[in-house]
């Protein structure tokens, strides 16, 4: 590399990376762009997206964070930090909140358990295999909505076969008035949504460790348990790693649809994420300068939770 | 083939300039089922009716959705020329003074003819402003009557209670016959705005919010109020009242599977009930409490209204003028009434009902209208309070609690006044 040029393009960046390495990369064949301007034309649809979708309403959201706003746009009154202030202050977006890290964590904890115990059991099945692996993958083509009707029909007062069931045991199970019994169901419907999609993952990641490595171990250890413990495990980190972010962002987020068919319209006094408190308090309520206050909140939070993740987390990881 | 080309020519220049001619106006609205398809059958008999003006009327979703959606349009200016704004919401449009043209004004400008006496004295007032100027146009309104199983009311051998009184008087024969006594969707709108309306108790302070939004207060903790839910739960303990949720439907479903005597819903549930419910029904008053002076006035009407958007050419506002006036003329106002169970809006209408026998085939179709139209009181005109569906939602949670014995009546009510006032605080930064 005798030639040092400014990083004018994806190509001039690349370049200095390389440079930086301190390492002459192989000579490889690559497609090279005459004009510096094309590459960025291509990726220019990307940051569009990005830019339209993601950073113009956050910074949307930052900004009527700090007015409390007539929805219709006709006035507005800066309150500083208020919107904040009130949002933190209230119980009740304490108990929201903390549901939210109660329901966020056993969500991803049962849902990867209980993929990876699906998928080792699958990966040992030799009859009738593929027949067993379809079942288990096809819950995955059901959309959250309506896996929660399906369980709302389940969990209903009733007419629902579990309230039946519950009631057969003595306890009247009241999903829908009662916080816990609700909570209950929703983790149950978010959890069973969920595992085929980590079943996927972890059945893919077994298959890809090496038969080599599984004979080796099969001479060191006799325990399966023992076996699995110390030598797969290890192996599956990287997919583990990747489905945490992924199960927490879905426990997080992705269960909207599931909450919002849950508790039918009317929160009520049942259990909620902060997401749908978002949008309760934004678009049934109406109160933009509260709502991008809480958006703006759950977004601090996305991003520390994030970092915190890759920095501690990751360093953990092998990646083979 | 020049004559045919020509001739073509001319039909396609003829078609626009009819299209060109009329003027297209836009209806959104949060009705579904039944209910969306009479608004479609309306919105083409209007334009059946007259060559100046097409309507079209869209399905945003719910009453929460097609406010929701209607105020993002307004905000990037592509907002509808009617919008429809349920009765919680109605502050909130009316409160943004300049997003609407008030109603009155609007017909009047078009050269209409508009008499505020020709409406029913329960839905003149709550989508007026405080000197009774209509502002939005009473639509779809409903009023919350108390459904009664007649087999239930038979087998113990005496009338449906008219008050809360008679109530607790009958509520244990029902039990004995084997029925839940009593059930009731949506506590917000029956327990609460309609205990205030029936009982003529004073609901916020401001002319119970009318006169200005600013330091408005809730008035929710008082003994009047709390009582009526220390006798709700009671009732439940009781096994007198059953609770199931904040859901309207769980409430309904065990009236239509007959299990309840009692239900109270709106006068609009009497359509879909016909076709759901197992058994023979029939429905009376909501009940009012004797012990309470003065009570036993007209209670609020529910359901919707229409705002004229502001922001769109006149000739289109003539257009939406023309429409409202359609849409109150007896035939519209009967047709309406007759395929959905709200009530007439117009005393004229009602008139028309009763003169074609309506009424004689179905006598519940007519306890909503005669509910609205029981003498008012002082605090039966309506309230006018902003984010105030916040503020039902406040309620709904601490109704779950008061029934799952987490709190008392009082506690939860003193909650609700208090959130409940945070909320009406804000709601006064609004207008910046």
């Amino acid at each position: 590399m005798n030639r040092q040029t400014a990083p004018t393009s994806p190509r001039g960046i690349a370049r200095l990376f390389r440079w930086g390495r301190g390492a002459e990369a192989p000579a490889a064949k690559r497609v090279q762009f005459d004009r510096p301007v094309t590459p960025w034309l291509f990726v220019l649809p990307q940051i569009a997206v990005v830019v339209i979708f993601f950073y113009w309403p956050s910074a949307q959201a930052v900004q009527s964070s700090f007015y409390i706003e007539d929805p219709f746009g006709f006035g507005a009154t800066f309150v500083g930090f208020d919107n904040y202030r009130d949002t933190l202050k209230a119980t009740e977006y304490r108990t929201i909140a903390g549901f939210t890290a109660f329901f966020a964590g056993i969500v991803t904890a049962l849902s990867l358990s209980l993929g990876l115990l699906l998928a080792v059991k699958a990966d040992k099945v030799i009859r009738s295999a593929s027949a067993y692996k379809t079942l288990l993958i096809s819950v995955y083509a059901i959309a959250p909505p309506v896996a929660a009707l399906i369980g709302m029909m389940l969990f209903d007062l009733h007419i629902g076969p579990f309230t039946h069931f519950a009631a057969l045991f003595g306890y009247d199970l009241r999903v829908g008035i009662d916080y816990w019994d609700t909570a209950f169901a929703m983790i149950l419907i978010a959890v069973w949504k969920q595992i085929p999609y980590n079943f996927i993952f972890f059945l893919s990641g077994l298959q890809s460790v090496p038969v080599s490595v599984r004979e080796a171990a099969l001479i060191d250890a006799r325990s399966g348990w023992r076996r699995f413990w110390d030598v797969t495990l290890p192996l599956l980190a990287p997919t583990t790693f990747f489905l945490l972010i992924i199960n927490v962002t879905y426990a997080l987020f992705d269960t909207f649809g599931i909450i919002d068919v849950i508790v039918k319209d009317k929160p009520a006094n049942n259990p909620m994420t902060l997401v749908y408190k978002v949008y309760l308090d934004g678009f049934k309520g109406n109160d933009i300068g509260g709502s991008s206050a809480q958006s703006v909140i759950l977004m601090v939070l996305v991003a520390v939770l994030t970092v915190a993740q890759f920095r501690y987390l990751e360093r953990r990881v092998h990646y083979g | 083939m020049f004559k045919t080309a020509s001739f073509a020519t001319l039909t396609i220049a003829l078609t626009a300039t009819t299209a060109l001619a009329q003027t297209e106006i836009s209806w959104w609205h949060g009705m579904g089922g039944r209910n969306g398809e009479v608004i479609n059958e309306i919105s083409q008999k209007f334009n059946e009716a007259q060559s100046a003006c097409h309507l079209t009327p869209i399905s945003k979703g719910t009453y929460e959705e097609a406010l929701a959606t209607g105020i993002a349009a307004f905000r990037s200016g592509e907002q509808p020329n009617i919008l429809q704004v349920f009765d919680a919401g109605a502050a909130t449009i009316i409160n943004a003074k300049g997003a609407t043209i008030a109603a009155e004004d609007l017909i009047l400008n078009a050269g209409k003819p508009f008499n505020r006496e020709d409406f029913i004295p329960g839905v003149r007032n709550f989508y007026a402003d405080s000197t009774g100027k209509f502002i939005g146009m009473p639509f779809n309104s409903s009023a919350p009557i108390m459904y009664f199983n007649t087999e239930a009311f038979k087998a113990i051998g005496v009338e449906p209670p008219k008050t809360w009184e008679d109530f607790e008087a009958v509520a244990p024969k029902l039990k004995e016959a084997g029925y839940i006594p009593l059930t009731a969707s949506q506590l917000t709108w029956m327990m609460v705005e309609n205990f205030k309306s029936r009982n003529n108790q004073q609901f916020a302070t401001n002319n119970n919010g009318y006169d200005s939004i600013q330091d408005t207060q809730l008035i929710v903790n008082d003994p009047n109020q709390v009582m009526m839910f220390d006798k709700l739960k009671d009732w439940a303990d009781k096994g007198w009242y059953g609770f199931y949720g904040a859901s309207w439907a769980d409430n309904q479903k065990p009236f239509e599977e007959g299990k309840v005597a009692l239900w109270i819903g709106s006068s609009g549930s009497f359509g879909g009930l016909q076709k759901t419910a197992t058994q023979p029904f029939s429905a009376v008053f909501m009940p009012y409490w004797q012990s309470i002076e003065g009570a036993g006035t007209q209670s609020f009407i529910g359901g919707a209204s229409l705002f004229a958007m502001a922001g769109k050419p006149e000739e289109q506002n003539t257009c939406t003028a023309e429409f409202f006036s359609f849409l109150t003329s007896p035939e519209i106002q009967v047709y309406w009434h007759e395929n959905t169970g709200y009530v007439p809006i117009t005393t004229a209408a009602y008139d028309l009902a009763k003169a074609q026998g309506w009424y004689n085939e179905h006598p519940v179709a007519e306890i909503g209208i005669q509910q609205l139209m029981l003498p008012g009181g002082e605090w039966s005109k309506g309230y006018r309070m902003g984010f105030y569906p916040q503020i039902r939602s406040v309620m709904e949670r601490e109704f779950n609690r008061i029934f799952s014995g987490e709190v008392t009546p009082q506690q939860a009510f003193d909650t609700i006044e208090s959130e409940g006032n945070e909320l009406l605080v804000r709601f006064s930064k609004t207008g910046g």
